[in-house]
């Protein structure tokens, strides 16, 4: 079963994702910031992580950041983002960190679901 | 006194005299030597012999009218500042060195009026220094009781000869240390400074003396007076006719103030600086005023105690030695020489300058002195041609002095003086506000006036005193009884000398007048008018002011400006120019411009005739139209008028600039600002509604959710659909009051009721999470505030509190202090407390929400805002207490009073 890494502090949406992606036979781990996040990836490695920008603490781009300064999690573990934050310089800042993906808020949790099935099944 | 030890004494007083203008010509730039009231002493050189003697013998003979003489300047004194004021502006720009050029120079360069201004100067000037020698001989006669006095047998044995000749030398030296006439003459003017000085406290020692010594004071005086002396034709005016008498020579004074050279000297060409002017406004009058102190009562002195048979020109010097006391005869006598002295100098001065550049260079020099070839040489022709004129002045007076009638009154002799003077007053002033007037008006009506001058005064004069004739007089010319030369047509009120300017004056204006409005003058003339007339404009304008055309080459002018003023003088002159008018040195053709310019330098060496003459010779001239001339200054006016617009528009264009680009820069950080603003409502409103989409999603695709489940989801929705309320209502809250348009409604009333209001309203919230809420103060605050905005702020501020504190244990508490302006209502809690670093942030609308570190469990992020845009409305402050450890505490200042 494939590991995916919920990062967003608002509860409401990380429940109904959780609920979305747990149907579809993900393991769902979740983090309420981007600290909890990078220490949760580290223990879990996780196959995907869907993470928020902005957040307390560490934002979403230092998530990023940190993803692709590692060695280690380089290329296995792939990011999409989904953040409220909707400007060209926004997304092309994440993209340039290794986001796989850019989904702005709101979304259809459908084609979320699509994009990261299609993401984690090409890898297999 | 022995004669040759006043002999030695008067030589001693001369060489101090040269001493103090040597002094004075060395430390030019010194406090003393330059300060305003030397100038204002320096005019004082119209207190000649004549008051200093003359006034004392006229009140003993006629009474007050020796009064008019210095009531002329002194009520006169503001209208004369402001005429001197555009004459002094004028004559300095120009480089008018005397009356002469100044007349001559209005009427276009005229050499010919030049020449007869100057001549009649000398009519007027070398009498009235032969005068001043008289005075000097017959004071000196009296002080040594010598009968044969001063004079000797001969010129070779006649000291007053020597003294004369001493004053030509003191003059001659002084006098023409620079080759430009305009120039200053520090040295003479000091010394005729401190001369004034000298004649004014020996006389008015001699006054004191008098009055306070002699008699017993002032109404002593004027009780014997009128028991024994006719006092009331003596203090009154008689009648009508006396009356106008009175005023006509009071104009005459007035004119000559203006006219006479030595005054033209002292007021205009030794001008130097604007404080001169407002020390001389009162200094002047005053000076007037303390030399006529005690005349009136020297002459009834005189008269009560010498009577009426000496000559009471002199009571000054016999009175003291009547009683004896030979040392203030002596004294008297100095002062007397001073008078003398600065008069003549001044006057010698004045009257070389004109000679030589009105009348001797222009109509006999100017050919050898272009084809002189050094500077130098010309510079060393001028000077001995002025120092020639000094001495020629001085000798005719001499001569002149030497064939006196002893028996004419000094006061009569002056009088002629002021008489002949008075003629260039048509010219002179009506010129400087009248454009039209012209040259030929101007001559015309000079040699009119001096011909009804000489018929109606002069040839009386000389048939009843040299010749001893009344015939002439009481019968009138060829016996026409019309052609009486003291009652000219019938008129008998006046006396002679005022029936004299009368007439003299009539003809005069009437001539220039009419020889003016009839006969156009050349464009020269009319040039110069407008540039006199509009003095001001023309100042401004400089050369621009001058109009001409032809053909003139720069190298042609240069070499004369070298030729007259030396090699240095004339490249600096032009190097000036030059950058005035940003010229090409390398033009070779010559503009109008630097004609003028050129001109004007000239004129303060040769006079304005020789330097128009001189310039005329290398330039080939085109007659202008008068059209152009009177055009130019209307046209310089506007451009300069539209300059001037254009470089405040242009000033103002640039401030426009820098303010748009200050409002482009807020406007920058405006607009910056409202993108965050946007970017932070979007982010906030998205938020709940991505939850609501994704929940309502997940609903709609399970129909097999758990109930339990399903309603967490549906409670969710209603949570995030409510946030979405309030954050709504928020920006809505806050866009009206950062626009200003909403309005508190104050009242004082009390703060407890309205903490303890918002501490209900979330106490059912508070229970639920068992947090204790208490309100510690008991005293009851009153002021001025909005109550529903303020439970806002409460209530916000509280629901935070809520939000932060620890599920169990939670405690906020509530307080209220008070200083003498201030009101502090404190709200602490022991939750997590704020952050350090976001202390001085947690207010800012949009910063904050940003600022991710600082995140609500629930809300819209606007709350504090919010509540600081309410404080504020109310004038007072929110801040966090950045001294708590543990918790947070926030805290509103509100103002008692302010509101």
């Amino acid at each position: 079963m494939k590991k995916i890494l919920l990062v967003d502090d608002e509860p409401n949406i990380i429940m109904a994702l959780e609920y979305a992606l747990r149907k579809n036979d993900y393991d769902i781990f979740i983090a309420r910031d981007g600290e909890e996040a990078i220490t949760l990836l580290k223990e879990l490695k996780p196959d995907l992580i869907v993470l928020d920008i902005m957040m307390p603490k560490v934002d979403g781009y230092e998530v990023l950041t940190f993803l692709k300064d590692h060695k280690e999690f380089q290329n296995k573990i792939q990011s999409i983002i989904i953040s409220a934050k909707q400007k060209d310089s926004d997304i092309e800042k994440a993209m340039n960190l290794g986001a796989k993906d850019y989904i702005k808020k709101p979304f259809s949790i459908k084609k979320l679901v699509n994009i990261i099935n299609k993401l984690l099944n090409s890898n297999t | 006194m022995s004669k040759l030890g006043l002999i030695a004494l008067i030589f001693i007083y001369l060489g101090l005299l040269f001493l103090i203008a040597y002094f004075a010509e060395k430390n030019k730039g010194s406090k003393v030597i330059s300060h305003p009231s030397v100038y204002a002493l320096s005019l004082a050189v119209y207190c000649s012999a004549w008051t200093y003697y003359g006034s004392v013998g006229m009140a003993a003979t006629s009474g007050v009218e020796f009064l008019t003489i210095y009531i002329g300047p002194i009520i006169a004194a503001p209208l004369w500042i402001i005429v001197l004021k555009k004459i002094i502006q004028l004559s300095k720009v120009y480089n008018i060195s005397s009356i002469a050029d100044f007349i001559s120079l209005r009427y276009g360069n005229s050499r010919f009026l030049g020449a007869l201004v100057t001549i009649v100067c000398a009519i007027s000037i070398i009498p009235y220094i032969s005068l001043q020698l008289k005075a000097i001989s017959e004071t000196f006669e009296l002080v040594t009781n010598s009968l044969e006095g001063i004079e000797g047998t001969s010129m070779v044995t006649d000291s007053t000869f020597y003294i004369a000749l001493i004053l030509a030398l003191f003059a001659s030296f002084f006098g023409t240390l620079s080759l430009d006439a305009s120039k200053n003459k520090t040295g003479v003017m000091f010394s005729v400074a401190v001369e004034s000085v000298l004649k004014l406290v020996f006389f008015l020692v001699v006054g004191i003396y008098v009055t306070y010594f002699i008699f017993d004071g002032t109404s002593d005086i004027y009780k014997k007076a009128s028991l024994k002396l006719n006092v009331n034709t003596l203090s009154t005016l008689d009648g009508l006719s006396a009356g106008i008498n009175w005023y006509f020579s009071i104009v005459l004074s007035f004119l000559a103030i203006f006219l006479l050279p030595r005054q033209f000297q002292t007021s205009v060409v030794e001008f130097t600086n604007r404080k001169q002017l407002k020390t001389s406004i009162w200094l002047f009058p005053l000076y007037l005023l303390l030399f006529n102190l005690f005349v009136v009562f020297i002459a009834w002195g005189g008269l009560l105690i010498l009577g009426v048979n000496v000559n009471s020109d002199y009571f000054t010097l016999l009175l003291p030695m009547h009683f004896g006391d030979h040392w203030l005869a002596v004294l008297v006598f100095l002062g007397g020489l001073s008078a003398v002295i600065s008069m003549v100098v001044v006057s010698t001065l004045a009257l070389s300058t004109m000679l030589s550049n009105n009348l001797i260079i222009p109509y006999g020099f100017l050919k050898k002195l272009t084809k002189n070839r050094t500077s130098s040489s010309n510079e060393k022709m001028i000077k001995r041609i002025r120092r020639i004129s000094v001495f020629v002045s001085i000798i005719l007076a001499y001569l002149l002095y030497s064939s006196f009638n002893p028996s004419i009154s000094l006061f009569t002799i002056g009088l002629i003086s002021f008489l002949i003077i008075a003629q260039l007053a048509p010219s002179f002033f009506i010129g400087l506000f009248w454009n039209r007037g012209s040259a030929l008006g101007s001559k015309i009506g000079i040699i009119l006036g001096l011909l009804v001058v000489g018929y109606t005064y002069l040839l009386p004069f000389f048939t009843e005193n040299v010749f001893s004739q009344n015939q002439f007089v009481e019968k009138g010319f060829l016996n026409i009884s019309l052609l009486k030369p003291y009652a000219l047509f019938g008129i008998e009120v006046l006396n002679p000398v005022n029936h004299a300017l009368y007439w003299s004056l009539l003809v005069n204006i009437a001539a220039y007048l009419l020889f003016s409005v009839t006969k156009k003058g050349n464009y020269r003339e009319r040039n110069y008018g407008e540039m006199f007339v509009n003095s001001e404009k023309a100042v401004e304008l400089k050369e621009n002011a001058y109009v001409w055309k032809g053909e003139a080459y720069v190298e042609d002018i240069q070499a004369i400006l070298v030729r007259f003023l030396g090699y240095e003088k004339a490249e600096k002159a032009l190097r000036v120019f030059r950058k005035r008018y940003d010229v090409n040195p390398s033009d070779k053709l010559a503009d109008a411009k630097f004609i003028n310019f050129s001109e004007r330098l000239l004129t303060g060496a040769v006079g304005s005739a020789s330097a128009k003459i001189l310039i005329s010779n290398v330039a080939k001239e085109k007659p202008v139209s008068l059209i152009e001339v009177l055009k130019i200054l209307e046209e310089n006016r506007e451009t300069i008028s539209v300059n001037k617009s254009l470089e405040e528009q242009s000033q103002k264009l640039l401030k426009l600039t820098s303010d748009l680009k200050s409002a482009n820069d807020e406007l920058k950080i405006q607009d910056q600002l409202k993108d965050d603003f946007l970017d932070t409502v979007a982010h906030e409103l998205k938020t709940p509604i991505t939850s609501i989409q994704a929940s309502s999603e997940v609903l709609s695709d399970s129909e097999d959710m758990p109930l339990e489940l399903r309603q967490k989801f549906l409670n969710n929705i209603i949570q995030d659909t409510e946030r979405l309320n309030v954050l709504i209502n928020d920006i809505l809250d806050l866009e009206k009051m950062a626009s200003g348009r909403d309005e508190l409604t104050l009242e004082v009333q009390s703060l407890n009721q309205c903490l303890a209001k918002a501490i209900n309203g979330i106490s059912s919230i508070a229970k639920r999470k068992n947090v204790q809420v208490k309100f510690l103060t008991e005293t009851n605050v009153e002021i001025k505030f909005d109550n529903s905005k303020m439970l806002q702020v409460f209530t916000n501020l509280l629901s935070n509190s809520l939000k932060f504190v620890p599920e169990t244990k939670g405690l906020i508490q509530v307080q209220i202090e008070e200083d003498s302006q201030h009101v502090y209502c404190k709200i602490t809690d022991n939750g997590k407390g704020i952050p350090e670093e976001d202390i001085q942030l947690i207010f800012k609308k949009f910063y904050q929400s940003k600022n991710q570190t600082f995140k609500k469990p629930i809300g819209s992020g606007f709350g504090l805002a919010i509540c600081k845009q309410i404080v504020e409305m109310h004038k007072g402050k929110i801040y966090a207490n950045p001294n708590i450890k543990k918790g947070a505490e926030l805290i509103i200042q509100l103002p008692k009073l302010n509101l």
